[in-house]
């Protein structure tokens, strides 16, 4: 090196400048995909409203204004295209900076347009398979008529889901807690414990919750095993379900409790606290907080599964609407405890989320 | 008969060995301050005089009353030999104030006004009061390690042991903790300290332990340790010290 001479100087040193990127051929893509996009929703609204009776005026408007939904994702490819025609402007009149940030912003209308257009598309197909075989989609899940002679029953029905779903938790938050602490016992005075914990969780979550609510329901009331016996149906599935779920229910605690750090139970300790009460009032407290979100995962598979009590003689929603559906040849019904129990699951994920933002800004760390 | 007394105790991690025959003697109202590398058993040996880490071998006695070996109630020992950690372990779910009555409420016999009343004295001294509704992590590193200390104290324990308490802190929130240490030293608290602060070491101990490898390589008065040490690495361990500027 060491021979730059003034002229040499007065050259660029390193790579050349980056070039605006382009933005035509991504255009082009995302409106193609746009207006495939719109036809496609266009032609399954068409389709779905054509399994009406009369095309009444309220449902020509419909078919508007899902078709002028579904044209929405032309608006981005539009403001794609004018960045296009000033990136040019820009690049000819050697403003490289200005072409550059034109061209990405055009190429980020571009993709925005892209990924509506395919979300359409997605809609779009999800209307046409409702309309298709002539409507007989439709017709076989979403029959009106059905729906409203047959919520009823399925109603009653889901009020018996909900009994055993909050017995059943209330009972797994106890009974996990007390096989995830059999489990953390120490010494050899807790090996025992320890071993019985770890059998209990490898048999319960292996073994489909179905198969226990089959064996639970009819097995021990033909036992005659005192006390449970005597028991209604009801409290059987409560009882099973929890047997299963604190299997589950038991591993989110311990693993709650084993990611709280050593010092807090140094800190407690050194305090005098004994083991029971560092467990009760500094790990407990703590681990509980973080397992939410995991437990509320198993709660709703919990909430699922009674779905299953059916096979042991409860008549819950899913049992009636099996009923039901079998009356009229038709599977609304079903879809109306699928409904019920989308509708009770969502509030609760809504409901944990808030509990967890707030938990932060108590703390102060949001 | 000294108030505390380690004899040639020994503790080993597998077959690692971090504490090999530790003896020392500790009276009441002294200040002892443990120096050394990390890994020399400043910590470890701490912890086993609150009986935090079990010992293979060897003795502890506090107040004349063995505190080692089985069969001991850890429990009312750890209620009269207080510790302070490096990294402040409050407890986050729990204001500062409930940091604080935890140990009395619970184990100490307190009542829940007295423990209160006692926890807003002691937080009033370290200036902490007006933090008492407070959560530990809406509270700086000094701020915790100050609670920490009045969580620590407020058992009113014979000793207190503190574990590098200043080495997670800010460089400008170290003189509060230490001022507050400093405190305590003056009215009479039995304390040991494993720190790196050497200048706040020559100022409090009134002996000073240089650890190597899991012994006490050399002991003395502040003085005699810093301004003359006898032994080649406690030498080596001062210069690499000085040499980083911390003395």
């Amino acid at each position: 090196m060491g021979v730059q001479t003034a002229e040499a100087s007065e050259l660029r040193v390193g790579p050349p400048p980056t070039p605006p990127g382009r933005v035509t051929g991504l255009m082009v893509v995302a409106g193609a995909a746009a207006l495939l996009a719109a036809l496609a929703a266009h032609r399954a609204i068409v389709a779905v409203v054509g399994l009406a009776e009369d095309r009444t005026a309220p449902l020509v408007a419909i078919e508007w204004v899902v078709t002028l939904v579904a044209l929405v994702p032309v608006v981005p490819v539009v403001a794609a295209a004018l960045r296009a025609r000033s990136r040019g402007r820009h690049l000819a009149a050697g403003d490289l900076v200005a072409a550059r940030s034109e061209a990405a912003a055009g190429r980020e209308r571009a993709s925005i347009a892209l990924g509506w257009a395919l979300a359409v598309l997605l809609m779009a197909a999800l209307l046409g398979f409702v309309a298709a075989n002539d409507g007989a989609v439709a017709h076989t899940f979403l029959k009106w008529e059905f729906i409203q002679s047959t919520w009823r029953p399925v109603a009653e029905g889901f009020w018996i889901n909900i009994q055993v779903s909050v017995g059943a938790e209330v009972l797994v938050l106890v009974l996990g807690l007390v096989v995830a602490i059999m489990r953390l016992v120490g010494g050899p005075a807790g090996r025992p414990l320890r071993w019985l914990s770890t059998a209990y969780v490898d048999i319960f979550r292996a073994i489909p919750s179905i198969i226990v609510l089959y064996l639970v329901g009819f097995g021990l009331a033909l036992a005659e095993v005192p006390v449970i016996k005597d028991l209604t149906p009801l409290w059987l599935a409560i009882v099973a379900l929890t047997l299963t779920y604190s299997a589950y229910v038991a591993e989110v605690y311990r693993a709650g409790i084993e990611s709280l750090h050593p010092s807090q139970w140094a800190a407690a300790r050194s305090l005098g606290l004994s083991y029971g009460m560092t467990l009760r009032t500094v790990i407990v407290p703590q681990a509980v907080r973080r397992i939410v979100p995991p437990l509320l995962n198993d709660f709703v598979g919990l909430q699922k599964d009674t779905a299953l009590i059916g096979v042991m003689g409860v008549a819950d929603a899913f049992t009636r609407a099996q009923l039901e559906s079998s009356d009229v040849f038709n599977l609304t019904p079903v879809i109306v405890v699928a409904v019920l129990f989308v509708i009770i699951t969502i509030p609760q994920a809504r409901f944990v989320d808030r509990m967890i933002a707030r938990e932060q800004r108590k703390s102060g760390r949001a | 008969m000294a108030f505390l007394e380690i004899d040639d105790v020994h503790k080993s991690y597998g077959s690692f060995q971090v504490l090999r025959g530790v003896s020392l003697e500790v009276n009441k109202h002294e200040v002892v301050c443990l120096i050394g590398a990390s890994g020399s058993g400043k910590s470890t040996l701490l912890r086993t005089i609150n009986a935090l880490e079990p010992i293979s071998a060897g003795r502890i006695k506090v107040d004349g009353d063995v505190v080692t070996g089985p069969g001991v109630d850890v429990n009312r020992l750890r209620r009269n030999v207080g510790m302070v950690f490096q990294s402040y372990n409050l407890f986050p779910h729990m204001s500062v104030l409930q940091n604080v009555t935890l140990a009395p409420t619970k184990v100490g016999g307190v009542g829940r006004a007295e423990a209160e009343e006692r926890a807003l004295e002691l937080l009033e001294r370290v200036g902490m009061r007006d933090k008492a509704g407070s959560y530990p992590d809406a509270l700086s590193g000094g701020q915790q390690q100050r609670v920490a200390i009045v969580r620590a104290l407020a058992t009113s324990p014979q000793v207190l042991l503190l574990d590098e308490i200043t080495a997670a802190l800010d460089p400008e929130l170290v003189g509060d903790v230490l001022g507050i240490v400093r405190e305590l030293a003056a009215d009479g608290l039995t304390m040991l300290l494993a720190t790196h602060e050497m200048g706040f070491a020559r100022e409090v101990a009134s002996q000073v332990c240089f650890l190597h490898q899991g012994s006490i390589l050399e002991r003395g008065s502040a003085e005699q340790i810093f301004e003359d040490p006898q032994e080649e690495r406690t030498r080596q361990f001062l210069g690499r010290v000085l040499a980083s500027g911390r003395l």
